[in-house]
Protein backbone atom coordinates (compact mmCIF):
# COMPACT_ATOMS: atom_id res chain seq x y z
CA UNK A 1 0.00 0.00 0.00
CA UNK A 2 1.87 3.23 -1.24
CA UNK A 3 1.20 6.60 0.97
CA UNK A 4 -0.07 9.54 -0.97
CA UNK A 5 -1.77 12.72 0.43
CA UNK A 6 -5.29 13.47 -1.53
CA UNK A 7 -6.57 16.60 -1.82
CA UNK A 8 -9.98 17.27 -3.34
CA UNK A 9 -7.82 17.69 -6.43
CA UNK A 10 -4.90 15.60 -6.66
CA UNK A 11 -2.64 12.91 -5.22
CA UNK A 12 0.78 13.78 -3.49
CA UNK A 13 3.80 11.58 -2.72
CA UNK A 14 6.21 12.46 -0.07
CA UNK A 15 10.14 12.28 -1.65
CA UNK A 16 12.48 12.60 1.32
CA UNK A 17 16.10 11.72 2.46
CA UNK A 18 17.27 11.98 5.92
CA UNK A 19 21.03 13.12 7.33
CA UNK A 20 21.57 11.85 11.00
CA UNK A 21 24.59 12.66 12.65
CA UNK A 22 25.84 10.14 14.94
CA UNK A 23 27.98 10.92 17.65
CA UNK A 24 30.69 8.48 17.81
CA UNK A 25 31.34 6.81 20.99
CA UNK A 26 34.99 7.59 22.14
CA UNK A 27 36.66 8.43 24.93
CA UNK A 28 38.26 11.81 23.37
CA UNK A 29 37.68 13.97 20.59
CA UNK A 30 38.23 13.57 17.63
CA UNK A 31 41.15 15.42 17.13
CA UNK A 32 42.37 16.38 20.55
CA UNK A 33 42.76 14.81 23.48
CA UNK A 34 40.16 16.35 25.91
CA UNK A 35 37.33 14.26 27.25
CA UNK A 36 33.49 13.74 24.90
CA UNK A 37 32.13 13.30 28.45
CA UNK A 38 28.57 14.68 28.73
CA UNK A 39 26.58 16.75 31.34
CA UNK A 40 30.18 17.95 33.03
CA UNK A 41 30.49 21.61 33.68
CA UNK A 42 30.70 24.31 30.77
CA UNK A 43 33.96 24.46 29.37
CA UNK A 44 35.74 21.71 31.33
CA UNK A 45 36.24 19.66 28.51
CA UNK A 46 37.89 22.03 25.95
CA UNK A 47 41.44 21.83 24.96
CA UNK A 48 43.23 24.65 23.08
CA UNK A 49 42.41 22.89 19.55
CA UNK A 50 38.79 22.79 20.75
CA UNK A 51 38.99 26.19 21.27
CA UNK A 52 40.23 27.19 18.06
CA UNK A 53 43.27 28.84 19.33
CA UNK A 54 46.14 30.38 16.90
CA UNK A 55 48.80 27.68 16.31
CA UNK A 56 47.30 24.48 17.60
CA UNK A 57 47.22 21.57 15.47
CA UNK A 58 44.63 18.85 14.71
CA UNK A 59 46.24 14.65 15.36
CA UNK A 60 43.39 12.67 14.56
CA UNK A 61 42.00 9.92 16.79
CA UNK A 62 42.26 6.40 15.89
CA UNK A 63 39.13 5.57 17.69
CA UNK A 64 36.79 7.62 15.34
CA UNK A 65 38.35 5.86 12.20
CA UNK A 66 37.48 2.40 13.57
CA UNK A 67 34.05 3.26 14.75
CA UNK A 68 32.96 5.05 11.35
CA UNK A 69 34.22 1.97 9.37
CA UNK A 70 32.54 -0.41 11.64
CA UNK A 71 29.31 1.58 11.27
CA UNK A 72 29.65 1.63 7.58
CA UNK A 73 30.03 -2.27 7.54
CA UNK A 74 27.20 -2.43 9.43
CA UNK A 75 25.19 -0.42 6.95
CA UNK A 76 26.48 -2.88 3.90
CA UNK A 77 28.34 0.05 2.78
CA UNK A 78 31.67 0.38 0.78
CA UNK A 79 34.74 1.41 2.97
CA UNK A 80 36.60 3.96 0.96
CA UNK A 81 40.58 3.48 1.47
CA UNK A 82 41.49 6.77 0.62
CA UNK A 83 39.41 9.85 2.56
CA UNK A 84 39.87 13.36 2.88
CA UNK A 85 39.35 15.69 5.68
CA UNK A 86 38.17 19.42 4.47
CA UNK A 87 37.41 22.56 5.60
CA UNK A 88 33.69 23.98 5.80
CA UNK A 89 34.09 27.76 6.33
CA UNK A 90 31.54 29.32 8.16
CA UNK A 91 31.04 32.32 10.65
CA UNK A 92 28.69 31.32 13.79
CA UNK A 93 29.65 31.23 17.50
CA UNK A 94 29.94 27.70 18.08
CA UNK A 95 32.64 27.48 15.53
CA UNK A 96 35.65 29.25 16.37
CA UNK A 97 37.88 28.43 13.99
CA UNK A 98 35.53 29.52 11.39
CA UNK A 99 35.66 26.50 9.69
CA UNK A 100 34.70 22.62 10.71
CA UNK A 101 36.57 19.88 9.86
CA UNK A 102 34.57 17.51 7.97
CA UNK A 103 35.19 15.57 4.84
CA UNK A 104 33.61 16.31 1.30
CA UNK A 105 34.23 14.96 -1.86
CA UNK A 106 35.81 11.65 -0.50
CA UNK A 107 33.98 10.42 2.64
CA UNK A 108 35.29 7.31 4.30
CA UNK A 109 31.99 5.45 3.77
CA UNK A 110 30.55 5.37 0.58
CA UNK A 111 27.36 3.16 -0.70
CA UNK A 112 25.22 0.94 1.35
CA UNK A 113 22.30 -0.15 2.15
CA UNK A 114 19.42 -1.03 5.07
CA UNK A 115 16.39 -2.68 5.60
CA UNK A 116 13.50 -1.88 7.18
CA UNK A 117 10.55 -3.28 8.28
CA UNK A 118 7.32 -1.68 8.11
CA UNK A 119 4.01 -2.01 9.70
CA UNK A 120 2.23 -3.94 7.10
CA UNK A 121 4.91 -6.47 7.26
CA UNK A 122 6.40 -5.53 4.19
CA UNK A 123 10.17 -3.93 4.36
CA UNK A 124 12.18 -1.72 2.09
CA UNK A 125 15.77 -0.94 1.27
CA UNK A 126 17.00 2.23 1.57
CA UNK A 127 20.18 3.13 -0.01
CA UNK A 128 22.73 4.98 2.15
CA UNK A 129 24.70 7.35 0.15
CA UNK A 130 27.66 8.18 2.13
CA UNK A 131 29.06 8.43 5.56
CA UNK A 132 31.70 11.03 6.72
CA UNK A 133 33.59 11.67 9.75
CA UNK A 134 33.19 15.58 11.67
CA UNK A 135 33.73 17.40 14.37
CA UNK A 136 30.98 18.62 16.76
CA UNK A 137 30.11 22.18 16.99
CA UNK A 138 29.61 23.96 20.54
CA UNK A 139 26.23 23.95 22.22
CA UNK A 140 24.61 27.61 22.40
CA UNK A 141 22.50 28.82 24.96
CA UNK A 142 20.08 31.44 24.08
CA UNK A 143 17.59 31.21 27.20
CA UNK A 144 19.65 32.66 29.94
CA UNK A 145 19.86 35.47 29.40
CA UNK A 146 17.56 37.88 26.93
CA UNK A 147 20.05 39.79 25.15
CA UNK A 148 23.38 37.34 25.47
CA UNK A 149 23.79 33.86 23.78
CA UNK A 150 26.20 31.34 26.38
CA UNK A 151 28.70 28.92 24.59
CA UNK A 152 30.02 25.73 25.84
CA UNK A 153 32.42 24.16 24.20
CA UNK A 154 32.41 20.51 25.57
CA UNK A 155 30.75 19.63 22.71
CA UNK A 156 32.84 21.06 20.24
CA UNK A 157 35.44 19.17 18.57
CA UNK A 158 33.24 15.21 19.89
CA UNK A 159 33.43 13.33 16.68
CA UNK A 160 30.51 12.65 14.63
CA UNK A 161 29.77 10.44 11.98
CA UNK A 162 27.16 12.28 9.52
CA UNK A 163 25.16 9.63 7.75
CA UNK A 164 23.42 10.45 4.28
CA UNK A 165 20.66 8.19 2.72
CA UNK A 166 19.17 8.85 -0.73
CA UNK A 167 15.85 10.42 -1.32
CA UNK A 168 14.04 6.70 -0.85
CA UNK A 169 11.52 7.76 1.69
CA UNK A 170 7.88 7.54 0.28
CA UNK A 171 6.33 8.01 3.95
CA UNK A 172 6.71 9.21 7.25
CA UNK A 173 6.32 5.76 8.66
CA UNK A 174 9.25 4.28 6.53
CA UNK A 175 11.50 7.26 7.69
CA UNK A 176 10.45 6.36 11.20
CA UNK A 177 11.24 2.56 10.66
CA UNK A 178 14.68 3.77 9.35
CA UNK A 179 15.52 5.94 12.32
CA UNK A 180 14.68 3.08 14.82
CA UNK A 181 16.77 0.45 12.53
CA UNK A 182 19.51 2.47 12.48
CA UNK A 183 19.61 3.48 15.98
CA UNK A 184 19.56 -0.38 16.89
CA UNK A 185 22.43 -1.25 14.93
CA UNK A 186 24.74 1.51 16.04
CA UNK A 187 23.55 0.74 19.65
CA UNK A 188 24.45 -3.28 18.66
CA UNK A 189 28.02 -2.10 17.45
CA UNK A 190 28.42 0.07 20.05
CA UNK A 191 29.77 2.91 17.87
CA UNK A 192 26.99 5.38 18.86
CA UNK A 193 24.72 5.54 22.46
CA UNK A 194 21.74 6.36 19.65
CA UNK A 195 20.20 8.47 22.23
CA UNK A 196 18.10 11.37 20.36
CA UNK A 197 17.14 13.47 23.20
CA UNK A 198 20.36 13.70 24.32
CA UNK A 199 21.30 14.69 21.31
CA UNK A 200 23.94 12.37 20.43
CA UNK A 201 21.75 11.37 17.23
CA UNK A 202 20.28 14.13 15.66
CA UNK A 203 18.09 14.26 12.80
CA UNK A 204 17.75 16.48 9.72
CA UNK A 205 15.07 15.86 6.92
CA UNK A 206 14.62 16.89 3.50
CA UNK A 207 11.17 16.74 1.94
CA UNK A 208 9.84 17.62 -1.00
CA UNK A 209 6.45 16.14 -2.81
CA UNK A 210 5.01 15.66 -5.94
CA UNK A 211 1.53 14.49 -7.88
CA UNK A 212 1.85 11.04 -7.96
CA UNK A 213 3.14 9.26 -11.33
CA UNK A 214 5.58 12.45 -11.85
CA UNK A 215 8.92 11.91 -12.61
CA UNK A 216 11.78 14.12 -11.23
CA UNK A 217 11.95 16.09 -8.42
CA UNK A 218 10.83 19.20 -7.12
CA UNK A 219 12.47 21.99 -5.08
CA UNK A 220 13.20 20.35 -1.49
CA UNK A 221 13.10 21.96 1.99
CA UNK A 222 15.57 20.72 4.49
CA UNK A 223 14.22 20.57 8.23
CA UNK A 224 17.01 20.81 11.15
CA UNK A 225 18.00 18.90 14.22
CA UNK A 226 15.01 16.58 14.72
CA UNK A 227 15.33 14.92 18.27
CA UNK A 228 12.82 12.11 18.35
CA UNK A 229 11.44 9.56 16.07
CA UNK A 230 8.13 10.48 16.33
CA UNK A 231 8.91 13.93 15.83
CA UNK A 232 10.69 13.05 12.80
CA UNK A 233 8.01 11.86 11.34
CA UNK A 234 5.02 14.71 12.17
CA UNK A 235 7.86 16.82 10.70
CA UNK A 236 7.91 15.29 7.95
CA UNK A 237 3.77 14.72 7.20
CA UNK A 238 3.25 18.26 8.03
CA UNK A 239 5.86 19.78 6.21
CA UNK A 240 4.74 17.63 2.89
CA UNK A 241 1.33 19.32 3.26
CA UNK A 242 2.45 22.46 3.35
CA UNK A 243 4.43 22.51 0.39
CA UNK A 244 1.01 20.21 -0.85
CA UNK A 245 -0.88 23.30 0.18
CA UNK A 246 1.09 26.31 -1.07
CA UNK A 247 1.34 24.46 -4.57
CA UNK A 248 -2.59 23.99 -4.85
CA UNK A 249 -2.93 27.94 -4.53
CA UNK A 250 -0.55 28.47 -7.13
CA UNK A 251 2.56 28.62 -5.11
CA UNK A 252 6.14 27.42 -6.15
CA UNK A 253 8.86 26.55 -3.02
CA UNK A 254 12.33 27.80 -3.02
CA UNK A 255 15.08 25.69 -1.45
CA UNK A 256 15.28 26.39 2.31
CA UNK A 257 16.11 25.54 5.45
CA UNK A 258 13.38 25.03 7.89
CA UNK A 259 13.21 24.09 11.56
CA UNK A 260 10.62 21.80 13.47
CA UNK A 261 8.62 23.12 16.37
CA UNK A 262 8.07 20.74 19.01
CA UNK A 263 4.78 22.53 20.53
CA UNK A 264 2.96 23.24 17.15
CA UNK A 265 4.00 19.92 15.29
CA UNK A 266 4.90 22.48 12.72
CA UNK A 267 8.08 23.70 10.87
CA UNK A 268 8.60 27.23 10.47
CA UNK A 269 11.48 29.44 7.93
CA UNK A 270 14.86 29.64 8.97
CA UNK A 271 16.88 30.61 6.04
CA UNK A 272 16.63 30.54 1.96
CA UNK A 273 19.40 27.86 0.79
CA UNK A 274 21.51 29.79 -1.39
CA UNK A 275 22.73 33.00 0.78
CA UNK A 276 23.76 31.16 3.80
CA UNK A 277 25.51 27.47 2.55
CA UNK A 278 28.50 28.77 0.43
CA UNK A 279 30.58 27.08 2.47
CA UNK A 280 33.98 27.64 0.12
CA UNK A 281 35.15 23.84 1.07
CA UNK A 282 38.88 23.22 0.65
CA UNK A 283 41.28 19.97 1.40
CA UNK A 284 42.15 20.52 4.96
CA UNK A 285 45.42 21.53 5.09
CA UNK A 286 46.56 20.31 8.71
CA UNK A 287 45.56 16.68 8.19
CA UNK A 288 46.76 14.68 5.28
CA UNK A 289 44.26 12.15 3.21
CA UNK A 290 43.25 9.16 5.36
CA UNK A 291 44.62 5.93 3.99
CA UNK A 292 43.27 2.75 5.08
CA UNK A 293 44.44 -0.81 4.03
CA UNK A 294 42.73 -4.47 3.56
CA UNK A 295 44.15 -5.74 6.75
CA UNK A 296 42.73 -2.71 8.62
CA UNK A 297 39.11 -3.59 6.66
CA UNK A 298 39.43 -7.28 7.08
CA UNK A 299 39.96 -6.82 10.88
CA UNK A 300 37.30 -4.63 11.71
CA UNK A 301 35.29 -7.04 9.98
CA UNK A 302 36.03 -9.69 12.02
CA UNK A 303 34.83 -7.83 15.07
CA UNK A 304 31.34 -7.77 13.50
CA UNK A 305 28.67 -8.72 15.66
CA UNK A 306 25.12 -10.60 15.21
CA UNK A 307 23.59 -7.27 14.05
CA UNK A 308 19.01 -7.17 14.27
CA UNK A 309 18.47 -8.76 11.19
CA UNK A 310 20.31 -11.83 10.97
CA UNK A 311 19.50 -11.99 14.49
CA UNK A 312 15.43 -12.09 14.22
CA UNK A 313 15.99 -14.20 11.25
CA UNK A 314 17.73 -16.88 13.34
CA UNK A 315 14.93 -16.31 16.68
CA UNK A 316 12.65 -17.18 13.95
CA UNK A 317 14.23 -20.36 12.66
CA UNK A 318 15.51 -21.32 15.71
CA UNK A 319 13.18 -20.68 18.29
CA UNK A 320 9.57 -20.54 16.61
CA UNK A 321 8.87 -17.08 16.87
CA UNK A 322 6.50 -15.08 15.29
CA UNK A 323 8.43 -12.01 12.95
CA UNK A 324 6.26 -9.55 14.86
CA UNK A 325 8.17 -11.10 18.18
CA UNK A 326 11.06 -11.45 17.00
CA UNK A 327 11.41 -7.92 15.49
CA UNK A 328 10.74 -6.78 19.30
CA UNK A 329 13.23 -8.78 21.28
CA UNK A 330 15.83 -7.65 18.52
CA UNK A 331 15.54 -4.14 18.88
CA UNK A 332 18.11 -3.67 21.60
CA UNK A 333 21.29 -6.05 21.84
CA UNK A 334 20.31 -6.52 25.45
CA UNK A 335 16.64 -7.33 25.17
CA UNK A 336 18.08 -9.78 22.69
CA UNK A 337 20.72 -11.51 24.81
CA UNK A 338 18.09 -11.41 27.57
CA UNK A 339 15.88 -13.52 25.73
CA UNK A 340 18.45 -15.88 24.59
CA UNK A 341 19.63 -16.30 27.61
CA UNK A 342 16.17 -17.19 29.05
CA UNK A 343 14.90 -19.02 26.09
CA UNK A 344 18.14 -21.02 25.10
CA UNK A 345 17.11 -25.20 26.71
CA UNK A 346 13.44 -24.12 27.00
CA UNK A 347 10.33 -23.77 24.98
CA UNK A 348 11.37 -20.43 22.79
CA UNK A 349 8.21 -19.05 21.85
CA UNK A 350 6.49 -19.78 25.43
CA UNK A 351 9.42 -18.00 27.21
CA UNK A 352 8.81 -15.17 23.97
CA UNK A 353 5.76 -14.73 25.73
CA UNK A 354 6.44 -13.89 29.18
CA UNK A 355 8.96 -11.56 28.53
CA UNK A 356 6.31 -9.79 25.92
CA UNK A 357 3.73 -10.50 27.80
CA UNK A 358 4.04 -9.74 32.24
CA UNK A 359 7.89 -9.49 32.21
CA UNK A 360 7.67 -5.93 29.91
CA UNK A 361 4.49 -4.91 31.55
CA UNK A 362 6.29 -5.33 34.98
CA UNK A 363 9.53 -3.70 33.70
CA UNK A 364 7.59 -0.70 32.57
CA UNK A 365 5.26 -0.42 35.67
CA UNK A 366 7.92 -0.47 38.06
CA UNK A 367 9.99 2.25 35.49
CA UNK A 368 13.12 -0.68 35.27
CA UNK A 369 15.71 -0.92 32.66
CA UNK A 370 16.35 -5.15 32.07
CA UNK A 371 19.84 -4.71 34.01
CA UNK A 372 17.20 -3.51 37.03
CA UNK A 373 15.14 -6.25 37.21
CA UNK A 374 14.99 -8.12 40.26
CA UNK A 375 14.03 -11.38 37.38
CA UNK A 376 16.66 -13.15 35.71
CA UNK A 377 16.52 -15.34 32.09
CA UNK A 378 17.06 -18.16 34.36
CA UNK A 379 14.40 -17.95 36.25
CA UNK A 380 12.18 -17.22 33.06
CA UNK A 381 13.06 -20.39 31.52
CA UNK A 382 12.64 -22.45 34.62
CA UNK A 383 9.20 -20.98 35.07
CA UNK A 384 8.25 -22.22 31.84
CA UNK A 385 9.63 -25.49 31.88
CA UNK A 386 7.36 -25.88 35.33
CA UNK A 387 4.55 -25.72 33.01
CA UNK A 388 5.48 -27.40 30.75
CA UNK A 389 6.11 -30.69 32.93
CA UNK A 390 2.81 -30.05 34.28
CA UNK A 391 4.10 -28.92 37.73
CA UNK A 392 1.89 -25.56 37.82
CA UNK A 393 -0.53 -24.29 35.83
CA UNK A 394 -0.44 -21.17 34.09
CA UNK A 395 -2.24 -19.50 36.21
CA UNK A 396 -0.40 -20.47 39.18
CA UNK A 397 2.70 -19.62 37.19
CA UNK A 398 1.06 -15.85 36.99
CA UNK A 399 1.05 -15.94 40.60
CA UNK A 400 4.76 -17.48 41.11
CA UNK A 401 5.98 -14.32 38.79
CA UNK A 402 4.72 -12.45 41.00
CA UNK A 403 6.61 -13.75 43.87
CA UNK A 404 9.40 -14.07 41.69
CA UNK A 405 9.61 -10.78 41.39
CA UNK A 406 8.96 -9.74 44.79
CA UNK A 407 11.30 -11.94 46.37
CA UNK A 408 13.73 -12.98 43.66
CA UNK A 409 13.87 -16.54 44.53
CA UNK A 410 13.58 -19.13 41.70
CA UNK A 411 10.50 -20.02 40.71
CA UNK A 412 11.14 -24.10 42.00
CA UNK A 413 11.78 -22.74 44.93
CA UNK A 414 8.41 -20.31 45.63
CA UNK A 415 6.82 -23.42 44.62
CA UNK A 416 8.30 -25.83 46.51
CA UNK A 417 7.90 -23.31 49.66
CA UNK A 418 4.35 -22.17 49.02
CA UNK A 419 2.59 -25.74 48.35
CA UNK A 420 1.96 -24.51 44.93
CA UNK A 421 2.60 -27.67 43.11
CA UNK A 422 -0.09 -28.80 40.94
CA UNK A 423 -2.15 -31.43 42.09
CA UNK A 424 -2.12 -34.34 39.25
CA UNK A 425 -2.69 -37.70 41.92
CA UNK A 426 -6.65 -38.67 40.60
CA UNK A 427 -7.68 -39.87 43.82
CA UNK A 428 -7.19 -36.74 45.72
CA UNK A 429 -8.88 -34.71 43.10
CA UNK A 430 -11.88 -37.58 43.16
CA UNK A 431 -12.01 -36.15 46.95
CA UNK A 432 -12.26 -33.04 46.34
CA UNK A 433 -14.76 -33.32 43.43
CA UNK A 434 -16.52 -35.65 45.72
CA UNK A 435 -16.82 -32.73 48.43
CA UNK A 436 -17.64 -30.08 46.22
CA UNK A 437 -21.20 -31.95 44.74
CA UNK A 438 -21.85 -33.53 48.12
CA UNK A 439 -22.04 -29.86 49.70
CA UNK A 440 -23.85 -28.27 47.33
CA UNK A 441 -26.97 -30.40 46.38
CA UNK A 442 -28.94 -27.78 45.37
CA UNK A 443 -26.76 -27.03 42.13
CA UNK A 444 -26.29 -30.71 41.80
CA UNK A 445 -30.17 -31.13 41.19
CA UNK A 446 -30.22 -28.64 39.01
CA UNK A 447 -27.57 -29.63 36.88
CA UNK A 448 -28.74 -33.20 36.57
CA UNK A 449 -32.42 -31.73 35.59
CA UNK A 450 -30.68 -30.47 32.91
CA UNK A 451 -29.17 -26.87 33.67
CA UNK A 452 -25.76 -27.94 31.92
CA UNK A 453 -24.10 -24.47 31.65
CA UNK A 454 -23.54 -25.23 35.69
CA UNK A 455 -20.81 -27.60 34.04
CA UNK A 456 -18.32 -24.75 34.17
CA UNK A 457 -19.73 -23.45 37.83
CA UNK A 458 -18.78 -27.08 39.65
CA UNK A 459 -15.25 -26.56 37.73
CA UNK A 460 -14.72 -23.54 39.00
CA UNK A 461 -15.39 -24.37 42.91
CA UNK A 462 -13.13 -27.52 42.62
CA UNK A 463 -10.35 -25.49 41.96
CA UNK A 464 -11.14 -22.88 44.26
CA UNK A 465 -11.44 -26.11 46.98
CA UNK A 466 -7.68 -27.05 46.12
CA UNK A 467 -6.45 -23.43 46.29
CA UNK A 468 -5.88 -23.68 42.20
CA UNK A 469 -3.31 -26.64 42.57
CA UNK A 470 -5.63 -29.09 41.13
CA UNK A 471 -4.70 -29.73 37.60
CA UNK A 472 -8.01 -27.92 35.62
CA UNK A 473 -7.91 -30.68 33.01
CA UNK A 474 -8.13 -33.05 35.18
CA UNK A 475 -10.69 -31.88 37.24
CA UNK A 476 -12.87 -31.55 33.88
CA UNK A 477 -12.24 -34.98 33.07
CA UNK A 478 -13.18 -36.38 36.47
CA UNK A 479 -16.58 -34.16 36.71
CA UNK A 480 -17.81 -35.18 33.05
CA UNK A 481 -17.36 -38.66 34.48
CA UNK A 482 -19.51 -37.90 37.81
CA UNK A 483 -21.82 -36.02 36.12
CA UNK A 484 -22.65 -37.91 33.43
CA UNK B 1 37.75 34.13 -14.59
CA UNK B 2 37.67 37.73 -13.58
CA UNK B 3 36.24 39.14 -10.40
CA UNK B 4 33.33 42.24 -11.00
CA UNK B 5 32.94 44.79 -7.82
CA UNK B 6 29.72 42.40 -6.52
CA UNK B 7 32.05 39.20 -6.45
CA UNK B 8 34.66 41.31 -3.85
CA UNK B 9 31.92 42.33 -1.73
CA UNK B 10 30.35 38.94 -1.76
CA UNK B 11 33.76 37.82 -0.91
CA UNK B 12 34.33 39.83 1.94
CA UNK B 13 30.99 39.17 3.64
CA UNK B 14 32.03 35.66 3.57
CA UNK B 15 35.22 36.38 5.28
CA UNK B 16 33.81 38.69 7.35
CA UNK B 17 36.37 41.65 6.26
CA UNK B 18 35.78 45.15 6.18
CA UNK B 19 35.99 46.71 3.01
CA UNK B 20 35.27 50.20 1.77
CA UNK B 21 33.19 51.28 -1.38
CA UNK B 22 36.28 53.51 -1.57
CA UNK B 23 38.64 50.72 -1.74
CA UNK B 24 36.81 48.27 -4.07
CA UNK B 25 37.90 49.10 -7.30
CA UNK B 26 41.22 48.68 -5.85
CA UNK B 27 40.81 45.65 -4.20
CA UNK B 28 39.07 44.24 -6.88
CA UNK B 29 42.43 44.93 -9.14
CA UNK B 30 44.53 42.91 -6.62
CA UNK B 31 41.99 39.81 -7.01
CA UNK B 32 42.05 39.47 -10.73
CA UNK B 33 46.08 39.98 -10.90
CA UNK B 34 46.42 37.42 -8.42
CA UNK B 35 43.87 35.39 -9.82
CA UNK B 36 45.49 35.67 -13.30
CA UNK B 37 49.18 34.93 -12.07
CA UNK B 38 47.50 31.41 -10.62
CA UNK B 39 45.74 30.89 -13.61
CA UNK B 40 48.91 30.39 -15.67
CA UNK B 41 48.50 27.02 -13.73
CA UNK B 42 45.83 25.78 -16.26
CA UNK B 43 48.07 26.11 -19.32
CA UNK B 44 48.96 22.75 -18.16
CA UNK B 45 47.02 19.90 -19.48
CA UNK B 46 45.58 17.91 -16.19
CA UNK B 47 42.48 16.26 -17.44
CA UNK B 48 44.13 12.88 -16.66
CA UNK B 49 45.85 13.79 -13.55
CA UNK B 50 44.19 12.88 -10.28
CA UNK B 51 44.10 16.11 -7.86
CA UNK B 52 47.14 15.61 -5.47
CA UNK B 53 45.40 16.33 -2.23
CA UNK B 54 48.57 16.43 -0.21
CA UNK B 55 51.90 15.25 -0.38
CA UNK B 56 52.35 13.05 2.31
CA UNK B 57 52.54 9.56 1.49
CA UNK B 58 51.30 6.38 3.88
CA UNK B 59 49.19 6.48 6.39
CA UNK B 60 47.95 8.78 8.34
CA UNK B 61 49.76 9.49 11.87
CA UNK B 62 47.04 9.13 14.25
CA UNK B 63 46.54 9.06 18.26
CA UNK B 64 45.28 6.50 20.70
CA UNK B 65 41.45 7.32 21.87
CA UNK B 66 42.68 8.27 25.44
CA UNK B 67 41.81 11.61 27.64
CA UNK B 68 44.97 14.07 28.04
CA UNK B 69 43.80 17.65 27.49
CA UNK B 70 41.19 19.48 29.19
CA UNK B 71 40.02 21.07 32.94
CA UNK B 72 41.84 24.35 31.70
CA UNK B 73 38.61 26.06 31.61
CA UNK B 74 40.39 29.42 33.38
CA UNK B 75 42.87 29.41 30.25
CA UNK B 76 39.97 28.99 27.72
CA UNK B 77 38.06 31.37 29.09
CA UNK B 78 41.52 33.91 29.73
CA UNK B 79 41.05 35.69 26.43
CA UNK B 80 37.28 36.02 26.31
CA UNK B 81 36.04 39.77 25.52
CA UNK B 82 33.19 38.55 27.75
CA UNK B 83 32.47 35.42 29.56
CA UNK B 84 29.55 34.55 32.42
CA UNK B 85 28.87 31.71 34.56
CA UNK B 86 32.00 29.81 32.99
CA UNK B 87 30.19 29.98 29.86
CA UNK B 88 31.85 32.31 26.57
CA UNK B 89 28.87 35.06 26.21
CA UNK B 90 28.55 36.39 22.59
CA UNK B 91 25.73 38.97 21.65
CA UNK B 92 22.92 36.47 21.29
CA UNK B 93 22.73 34.22 18.38
CA UNK B 94 18.80 33.48 17.54
CA UNK B 95 18.71 32.81 13.50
Amino acid sequence: MTYTIKTAQNEWEIVCGLEIHCQIISKSKIFSGASTAFGDDANENVSFIDAGMPGMLPVLNKECVHQAVKTGLGLNAQINKYSVFSRKNYFYADQPNGYQITQYEYPIVGKGCVKIDLPDGKSKNIGITRIHIEQDAAKSIHDLNPKKSYIDFNRAGVGLMEIVTEPDFRSPDEAGAFLKKLRSIVRYLGTCDGNMDEGSMRCDASVSVRLKGEQGMRERAEIKNVNSVKFAMQAIENEAKRQIEIYEQGGTIEQQTRQFDQSTGQTKFLRLKEYADDYRYFPEPDLPPLLLDDEYIENIKKEMVELPDAKKERFIKQFGLTPYDAEILTESKETADFFEQAATGHDGKKVANWILGDFFANLNANKLSLDQSPVTPQMIGELVDLISRGVISGKIAKDVFVMMWKTRQSPSKIVEEKGLKQVTDTSAIEKIVDEVLASNPDNLKAYLDGKTNLFGWFVGQTMKASKGAANPSLVNELLKKKLG
Amino acid sequence: MAIDNNMVKQVAFLARLKIEDSKLESTKEEFNKILNWVEQLSEVDTSNVEPLVSVHEGFVKARADEVTDGHIKDEILKNAPMQEFGYFAVPKVVE
